[in-house]
């Protein structure tokens, strides 16, 4: 497939670990910040190759884990109701709330639909004018955007009866806040490459700026993994810190500014709750006053009980990169992809579910 | 999840929409969120909207890298087989 087939050639793959063995002298830990960058190193096998001092740690990259609790269980209470048919992305169908998943409330008899975009989402609203249809806006700046049209598209189409309940999360804040909390040494990041095409380069300039710490926005193949790590490297041994694209066929600078402008028309920046980290300034959207009458959190007035988080699981302190995986104590024994305990368990794009499937179960390899 | 493939616009559509071929499979696909799409290009797809076209200068920028990357390796084996005959 072009533009894929090309990033998973071999030679150069070998070459570029021989360079970053070559250039690498200073052990340094290397933090990636997308759930699908993750996969793609678990897959790959990316770790095993790398020098012993060249660490690969997981961030708060995957939307779905970084959902808190409070939220999860709003959205369950929502997609109870009687009026309402609860559509949303595969992914958070098994994502544990409090007391209950969304895929338990289906079997229970909740109207709940998988959809795959929100164009689907929109059409259930349409062919079903006497229900309420309310889509879980989840996700980063990537998918922000598409979900912002639907708004529009919605008030164009006077339909009436669609909503979203927006626990939009944005990634550079959550990366500053890391940081902030200094748990972990962290000499770079491997920054989103889906988020970037939307947002550009720009964004993670404080990053470099003002904390010090190399970036480089990076694509998904193993090729294009190995090459962000070499630069990150050589920006290291080099004392420098900058921000670099290694993914110029989807990335530019400024990014997709159409996208941001119907992002922006759409939601405003707000303080959001992350699961594992807490709240966050400005690390959310929620939709403007002249959208509230789609806004799903305002218009339905859900109670829920006090939240509590499952005993025993380090999702918190994964998603921090505090953890890895195969340090939980329920890695791989009580918690499995088939009986997940915690969302990084759950979702595809979760640290667990990436390390469990592709078996780095001990000493993070 | 922020998961976007490549995919080659094969037909354009009326209200912003296209048909663009991803691993040999068609699938409808919005562009609202691009601008002046033709057909042949590829666009980077996710959640069923083109979130941008590939650009062809950046593709083409980093191939030349591994072409070289490549032609380094091919004479360095070269180089090898003369010091063994």
């Amino acid at each position: 497939m072009k533009y894929i087939s090309e990033y998973r050639n071999p030679a150069v793959a070998k070459k570029l670990i021989e360079e970053i063995k070559e250039f690498s002298k200073k052990p340094v830990n290397f933090m990636e910040v997308c759930g699908t960058h993750t996969v793609s190193i678990s897959k790959s096998g990316i770790r095993q190759v790398l020098p012993e001092h060249v660490s690969l740690l997981s961030g708060p990259g995957c939307p779905v884990c970084v959902t808190a609790n409070r939220d999860i269980d709003k959205a369950i209470a929502i997609a109870e109701r009687s009026d309402v048919i609860f559509t949303t992305f595969g992914d958070m169908m098994k994502v544990p709330g409090s007391y209950s998943n969304l895929a338990e409330k289906k079997a229970d008899g909740a109207d709940i639909r998988v959809v795959y975009s929100t164009f689907d989402a929109l059409k259930i609203a349409k062919n079903n004018p006497d229900r309420k249809v309310v889509f879980f806006a989840v996700g980063f700046e990537t998918t922000a955007p598409t979900i912002a049209l639907s708004i529009l598209e919605a008030q164009k189409r006077d339909i009436e009866n669609y909503f979203i309940y927006s626990v939009h999360k944005l990634v550079p804040p959550a990366m500053a806040a890391l940081l902030s909390l200094g748990e972990v040494k962290l000499d770079g990041f491997i920054c989103p490459g889906h988020v970037s095409v939307v947002i550009g380069s720009k964004p993670y300039e404080f990053i470099a700026k003002d904390y010090k710490i190399p970036c480089v926005i990076t694509g998904f193949e193993p090729i294009d993994i190995l090459q962000s790590i070499s630069m990150l490297v050589k920006q290291v041994e080099n004392g420098e810190a900058k921000v670099e694209i290694g993914y110029k066929r989807g990335v530019s600078s400024l990014g997709n500014t159409k996208a941001q402008e119907v992002m922006k028309k759409v939601f405003e920046v707000c303080d959001a709750e992350w699961r594992g980290i807490g709240v966050i300034p400005e690390s959310g959207l929620s939709l403007r006053t002249n959208f509230e009458g789609f806004d799903a959190s305002k218009i339905f007035d859900v109670d829920v009980p006090p939240t509590k988080e499952p005993v025993g699981c380090s999702c918190g302190e994964i998603l921090r990169g505090v953890k890895l995986p195969c340090d939980c104590k329920l890695f791989g024994k009580a918690c499995t992809p088939e009986n997940p305990v915690g969302p990084c368990m759950v979702s595809t794009e979760g640290s667990c579910a990436a390390y469990y499937r592709y078996g780095e179960v001990a000493d993070g390899v | 999840m922020c998961l976007a493939v490549p995919g080659k616009v094969v037909r354009l559509k009326d209200s912003d929409m296209a048909d663009v071929e991803i691993g040999g499979i068609e699938t409808e696909v919005g562009l609202q969120l691009v601008s002046d799409v033709k057909i042949g290009e590829y666009v980077l797809v996710h959640a069923g909207y083109a979130i941008n076209k590939i650009d062809e200068e950046g593709a083409k920028e980093m191939m030349k890298l591994f072409e070289e990357i490549q032609e380094l390796d091919e004479i360095a084996k070269l180089s090898e087989n003369d010091e063994i005959y």
